[in-house]
């Protein structure tokens, strides 16, 4: 195939419109964010959030979290209808501070995860996924 | 307990003394979210697993409180600490009350 | 392939803030498991001289995380479906007291190579058979037990599972001899406008591959991955289902799964990827 001028143009146009406006972030998120760190302030070193920059599907997005060190880490879809998505807790035997999982975002909106340090200090990481919109029901 | 929920585990069958192995864990199983809506347009009612655990010999690897964003059968992958022979045990909590659990037993070498 | 790949990136480092994120089909190898490497990209068969220069598995116009979920059993989710068709293998139904095992053994040895010639020709039934026709005649006539529905869980997983032993081989369908009729009524109807669009497979599928449909990456429409499955209804989907759902985007009355025209369409579009590997299970979007 190939790429005019016009069809990227095209292109770019429905995408936008595809992409819409970014969901906002809900109350019930924040307030999720304020019982698992109590308000207490989060740094932004240490936990690595993997996240696609476009999912295909909002149905299926792959994420991964990383904190080495951390005790627990609370991941949420801030802009879905409720906000939770998991919170991972680590044992004594946890072969590393991370996990992957495939999760459902309602829309393009950011991910979030706060990790909950050993010595009780908070991490925060946070990633904008854009979800697309298919052109067929199929 | 919803229909046809099967677990599926990937685990070493071996392993040496204080290695760290991946696992993954897959569980065929709705997440009806409870967002949804059939299609005389009532609510079909939430129906999760909503937590789920892996030990080895008696003591946590993860253990994880899942929210209905977890997509339809979930999958979790992770690292585990096998510090001696044992057996590594994986459960799956229903919000309908059923419990779903899956054994592998990891031997030393 | 490689100078429109660099100016699709280039393209696409400008693109990436006006959304377009991909638009060729993506140059990458799919090997499952570490160790099969399927034919995914190749010459165009006889079917599709002079329409097609290659033929292209639909897994080469998915996204980077959907692509990988294909290459490893465990984290295709498609793969339970062969586990609980593997436990159906066993189990005895219908009054002739047998399971699929009893005639046909371990489904990884009888079945290899089965998904890979259908449709085909049936001749005691004076037919062509799609391989969900093949599974009911077996269970109507030898096992004695009810058919399964044509569309359902239980009938695509048991595609799924004797789709994955044949993982690697060539899809080869005949389009001659006894089904040659049926083949050009395929053909026929893929280069049918249907509907209120007025759309026929060959608009998006042949003319618009490798476009974007809204946020859709076309594919070639190719049927070699089936049954798939789908990121959106996170289920296995059969070929027929498909038919139906693009049918339907046509916005026109649709065929039914199982009718004369859908065995007819699902023979001419197999055999327009003749030479591509057998993926079922594979995953899509």
């Amino acid at each position: 195939m190939t790429m005019t001028r016009r069809s990227v143009m095209v292109m770019g146009a429905g995408a936008l419109v595809a992409f819409g406006l970014p969901m906002r972030a809900s109350a019930a998120a924040e307030d999720a964010i304020a019982e698992f760190t109590g308000g207490a302030d989060m740094g932004s070193e240490g936990l690595t959030l993997t996240a696609p920059e476009i999912a295909e599907n909002g149905n299926t997005v792959p994420i991964e979290v990383d904190a080495p060190g951390a005790e627990a880490i609370l991941v949420l879809a801030m802009g879905n209808p409720t906000p939770g998505v998991a919170e991972f807790k680590f044992g004594p035997l946890a072969g590393s501070h991370s996990a992957s999982t495939r999760i459902r975002l309602a829309g393009t909106q950011d991910v979030v995860a706060i990790a909950k340090m050993k010595d009780g200090s908070f991490v925060k990481a946070s990633s904008n996924v854009k979800v697309t919109i298919g052109g067929c029901g199929g | 307990m919803a229909d046809n929920v099967k677990p599926r585990v990937k685990a070493p069958r071996k392993a040496s003394a204080g290695e760290t192995v991946t696992i993954k864990t897959l569980i065929s199983h709705p997440m009806e979210s409870g967002q949804r809506k059939d299609a005389d347009g009532n609510t079909i009612p939430r129906s999760i697993i909503n937590r789920f655990t892996c030990e080895f010999n008696g003591e946590t690897v993860v253990d994880v409180t899942m929210e209905p964003a977890i997509s339809t059968n979930p999958y979790f992958e992770f690292e585990a600490v096998i510090p001696d022979a044992g057996d590594m045990v994986f459960t799956w909590y229903d919000d309908d009350g059923s419990v779903y659990e899956e054994t592998k037993s990891i031997a030393l070498g | 392939m490689k100078k429109t790949a660099l100016i699709t990136a280039l393209l696409g480092a400008g693109a990436i803030t006006a959304g377009m994120a991909w638009a060729e089909p993506v140059e990458d190898t799919l090997i499952i498991n570490e160790e099969t490497e399927l034919t995914t990209w190749t010459d165009a068969p006889a079917a599709v001289e002079g329409a097609l220069p290659e033929v292209i598995s639909g897994w080469h116009f998915r996204g980077t995380e959907t692509r990988a979920m294909q290459a490893d059993d465990f984290d295709n989710p498609g793969m339970i479906f062969v586990e609980q068709a593997m436990d159906a293998w066993d189990t005895v139904e219908g009054e002739a007291g047998k399971s699929c095992a009893s005639c046909h053994g371990d489904a990884g040895d009888s079945m290899k190579g089965v998904r890979a010639v259908y449709p085909k020709w049936n001749e005691d039934a004076g037919e062509v058979r799609t391989l969900e026709m093949q599974v009911n005649a077996c269970r109507t006539e030898n096992m004695e037990a009810e058919p399964l529905k044509y569309t359902g869980t239980e009938m695509t997983s048991m595609l799924a599972l004797i789709s994955s032993v044949s993982r690697g081989m060539p899809v080869n369908v005949a389009t001659d001899g006894p089904v040659a009729e049926t083949w050009e009524a395929g053909k026929e109807l893929y280069y049918t406008r249907t509907g209120q669009l007025e759309l026929s497979c060959a608009n998006c599928h042949e003319d618009n591959y490798g476009r974007m449909i809204r946020a859709d990456h076309l594919s070639q429409g190719q049927i070699n991955g089936f049954p798939v499955y789908r990121l959106k209804n996170t289920k296995l989907n059969g070929v027929h289902a498909r038919f139906k759902g693009c049918v339907r985007d046509t916005r026109a009355e649709t065929y039914k799964p199982g009718s004369p025209e859908f065995v007819a369409l699902e023979l001419y579009v197999a055999s327009r990827g003749n030479g591509l590997s057998v993926e079922g299970p594979s995953v899509r979007n």
